[in-house]
């Protein structure tokens, strides 16, 4: 595991995982994971399908116990420290007839998983009024959210996940399904997460490219095993090499990073692995 | 054991019962296997309902029930079909369309049962008349059955294909609309002439029974279809023999209905599959991690 | 003045098997409308279609057995809810429906021909009948709403967050298959109460009818529930009305009545449509 933490803050991690194992089905998806994340810091995390991203995230989210290793979040157990990540998915597509406006969605990241049904009041009113405002939705706010397009309901969700004030945000594949416009606002607004809140944000995505500017640090994932650190450190035809098994090049071209060969012998479309 | 099947097959509605079976067991297990790939068990269900309304509707005008029941099942799944593609609004109205159908057989079936004071007729209806079917639809039946096995022979490469990648196969110039909806009326046949056998409310038996539990040995829809035709037909063949025993069993000597023996045998069928091999994915995934 | 004569003869509302069936079938609405409202938010419209069905064994099972109905329609329902919940996995949950639908309908055929002498009782549990409501049926029913009330009032949140965003509520602490389950249970709870008054081949009707169509007309949850509660009333008040002036079953009505609403509302739905196109067009 190549943990290159020259860029990293000092100070106490708030996401630490130290020698995960994890095997699914009788394969092994993450071997030997060592990583430390710092507050307010954004981290890609790439890698080719059936790298283990989907698992790692899950492991994250406490949905899934690794192996072996461990994982602690602000310190912490991953089950106690549930309200403190955050979560926006890889797919939300609603009925265009769904009958949830913006502003119920986003409440749902308030208290949705509390039992009984909310009696309104104006402080939790001028609480979601605030969330949607930060992700610049408020104009939409009253409108059903089938109505809305791929990258308003992206904010929106990243509005139900920061709700709840999280110290962590796991973002899987947000850019997926969106025009170039979009994905701009959505990057730029990713980036406002990370560096004006002050919340760790990891980005799971299979093409960096689009987040190259707002990226502090990478996690390359490939071959079960994971390589930490800035883009230049990481990224490159021997590290890559490495971490893939198989002989691996990393091409530049016009400030786009390709890379190439990593026609991944070792991925398996694993339909039930993330059971 | 010879003795046994020697009475069986001298027994005069017999015969026609397993002709008729034997061909309604082939037809939905062809087509059940591409139903089950699909995910269309609910519109499938919804087949059977609906032709409730056209089996009431022949039997009040003196029609013989298959001709009702095909003939509103073809209907049905042309509206059914051309709901649309959204999966969930399909969903629901594909629910609302067989309740209304369901709504109109159901005062048909209460008309019928006002009128001669008896309930055998809705008793048919809803849960099979095989043994009481008259032998002249066997030719019908037979017919209907090689119309749509033909279908599906003719639509076999473009239907696996849109069933699989939807969008790929658009893409690629397959009219998936059009394959949908004459798939849709294959289904339609092999559920009514299934709901002939085992009732409306059982009709669905036969369609996903056999085929849920093939899929589940098989590697291809070819396979699939081929052992779900044979499961569907050890399920009929043997539910006949049972029933026809039946009526020496307590209580009353009336004999227990076909349509039970069936769907119970189609069950353990299924609860075998299930048990003795998991979905086709895991299988793989341990192959390759060894 | 003829009309209304006709519309509303003399015993609508005072006979005494009347009043039963108003308030029953009011409450069983209600409570039809409210679970309908998740049926339509989590696409569950084949489970809320099986268990219904599933539950008419039951009965014709308790009828067999000399039991109690309503008994018989609770265990099944219930059987049959836990069993396609816990058995169905996102990707067969069709074939998985169909085939706990099939088995419990199996069994009700059995019971059915086994019970030869009782089978007009049992018939009356397919179409439902307006005439056969008791005085304890009708407190049954309300204390099956009452239940379902405060179960919902408990589940709502948890439930909503699931329903329209699984995933998201998963991470959040909200276990997927319990709630799947309750669900299911709540579905359950309605059919037990739905199919004595409407019967058991149509009470998935005034479950997903009203619900679908106040889809159409409500923006948010609430508004949602409360509009898919009034046309659920509406739907029974008119089907009891040509139930009782036609003798025919009320289940007939209640499928044509609340079908019509579901079309008022594509239809509502289709016309915004078509204004927005026009207005964007402009």
């Amino acid at each position: 595991m190549r943990n290159l933490e020259v860029a990293a803050r000092p100070g106490q991690p708030i996401l630490d995982l130290h020698d995960v194992h994890v095997a699914l089905g009788g394969r092994s998806v993450l071997q030997g994971i060592d990583v430390r994340l710092a507050p307010g810091e954004l981290v890609g995390v790439i890698g080719p399908n059936g790298a283990g991203k989907t698992t790692l995230l899950k492991i994250i989210l406490g949905l899934l116990r690794p192996d072996e290793g461990s994982v602690r979040i602000a310190q912490r157990d991953v089950r106690e420290a549930r309200g403190l990540v955050g979560y926006v998915p890889q797919s939300f597509a609603p009925d265009p007839d769904l009958p949830l406006r913006a502003r119920d969605l986003v409440a749902l990241g308030l208290d949705g998983s509390r039992w009984g049904f909310s009696l309104g009041g104006a402080r939790r009113r001028a609480k979601i009024d605030e969330a949607l405002a930060w992700v610049d939705a408020a104009r939409f706010a009253d409108q059903p959210v089938g109505r809305l397009s791929g990258g308003e309901l992206q904010r929106l969700l990243v509005a139900q996940a920061l709700i709840s004030d999280p110290r962590i945000v796991l973002l899987d594949e947000p850019l997926a399904n969106l025009d170039l416009r979009s994905q701009d606002e959505v990057v730029a607004l990713v980036g406002r997460v990370a560096h004006e809140r002050d919340v760790t944000v990891l980005l799971v995505t299979h093409d960096m490219n689009p987040i190259l500017g707002v990226m502090d640090r990478i996690l390359y994932l490939a071959g079960g095993k994971a390589a930490l650190g800035s883009v230049d450190e990481v990224v490159r035809g021997d590290v890559l090499t490495d971490l893939y098994g198989h002989h691996v090049d990393v091409v530049r071209v016009h400030g786009r990073i390709l890379v190439v060969g990593g026609a991944d012998a070792e991925s398996l479309t694993c339909t039930t692995c993330d059971a | 054991m010879f003795a046994f099947i020697a009475r069986l097959l001298a027994a005069p509605t017999v015969g026609t019962a397993l002709a008729i079976g034997s061909l309604v067991a082939v037809t939905s297990g062809v087509v059940g296997a591409f139903v089950v790939l699909r995910g269309q068990s609910f519109a499938g269900h919804a087949l059977g309902d609906i032709g409730t309304t056209g089996a009431a509707a022949a039997y009040l005008g003196g029609v013989p029930v298959l001709y009702g029941f095909i003939g509103v099942g073809l209907l049905g799944g042309l509206a059914i079909e051309g709901l649309g593609e959204r999966a969930r609004d399909r969903d629901v109205a594909t629910g609302i369309i067989l309740s209304l159908m369901l709504g109109i057989g159901a005062l048909l079936l209460y008309v019928m049962t006002q009128g001669t004071n008896a309930t055998g007729g809705p008793v048919a209806i809803l849960f099979g008349s095989i043994f009481t079917v008259d032998p002249s639809v066997t030719v019908p039946v037979a017919l209907f059955s090689l119309l749509a096995l033909l279908l599906l022979a003719f639509l076999y490469r473009p239907l696996v294909y849109a069933s699989v990648s939807p969008q790929a196969a658009k893409a690629a110039g397959v009219p998936v609309g059009a394959v949908g909806l004459l798939f849709m009326l294959a289904v339609a046949i092999a559920v009514e002439e299934s709901a002939l056998v085992a009732g409306a409310l059982l009709s669905t038996a036969l369609l996903i029974g056999p085929a849920a539990a093939a899929v589940r040995w098989s590697r291809h829809v070819g396979q699939a279809a081929a052992l779900a035709a044979l499961l569907g037909l050890l399920a009929v063949w043997l539910g006949i023999a049972l029933a026809y025993q039946s009526y020496f069993w307590p209580p009353g000597h009336r004999g227990w209905p076909v349509s039970f023996f069936i769907v119970m045998l189609v069950l353990i069928e299924y609860l075998v599959a299930r048990i003795g091999r998991r979905a086709p994915g895991r299988a793989a995934a341990r192959r390759e991690a060894a | 003045m003829q009309i209304l004569g006709t519309l509303f003869p003399a015993g609508l509302f005072t006979a005494s098997f009347m009043q039963n069936a108003w308030i029953a079938g009011t409450a069983v609405a209600l409570l039809s409308a409210l679970v309908g409202f998740f049926v339509v938010l989590r696409g569950a419209a084949f489970a809320a279609h099986a268990v219904p069905r599933a539950s008419f064994a039951g009965a014709a099972g308790a009828v067999l057995a000399g039991g109690d109905t309503l008994l018989g329609l609770a265990i099944f329902s219930a059987f049959s809810a836990v069993g396609i919940a816990s058995l169905a996995t996102r990707r067969d949950a069709g074939q998985t429906t169909a085939l706990v639908l099939m088995a419990a309908l199996g069994l009700g055929s059995l019971f059915l021909a086994l019970g030869g002498a009782y089978a007009p009782e049992v018939y009356a549990l397919l179409f439902g009948q307006i005439v056969g409501i008791s005085r304890p049926d009708v407190y049954a029913i309300i204390g099956l709403l009452v239940l379902a009330l405060v179960a919902t009032a408990f589940l709502y949140r948890p439930l909503l967050f699931s329903s329209v965003a699984p995933d998201v509520a998963e991470a959040k602490g909200v276990p997927r298959r319990r709630m799947d389950v309750l669900f299911l249970l709540l579905v359950a709870l309605a059919a037990t109460a739905a199919v004595p008054v409407v019967g058991a081949l149509l009470s998935f009707s005034l479950m997903v009818g009203p619900a679908a169509a106040a889809a159409y007309f409500g923006r948010s949850p609430r508004q949602a529930l409360g509009i898919a509660a009034l046309i659920g009333v509406l739907s029974i008040w008119f089907s009891l009305v040509f139930a009782y002036d036609t003798g025919l079953p009320v289940g007939f009505f209640v499928a044509a009545v609340t079908a019509v609403f579901y079309g008022l509302g594509r239809l509502w739905a289709w016309l915004w449509e078509v204004e927005r196109s026009t207005a964007r067009a402009a």
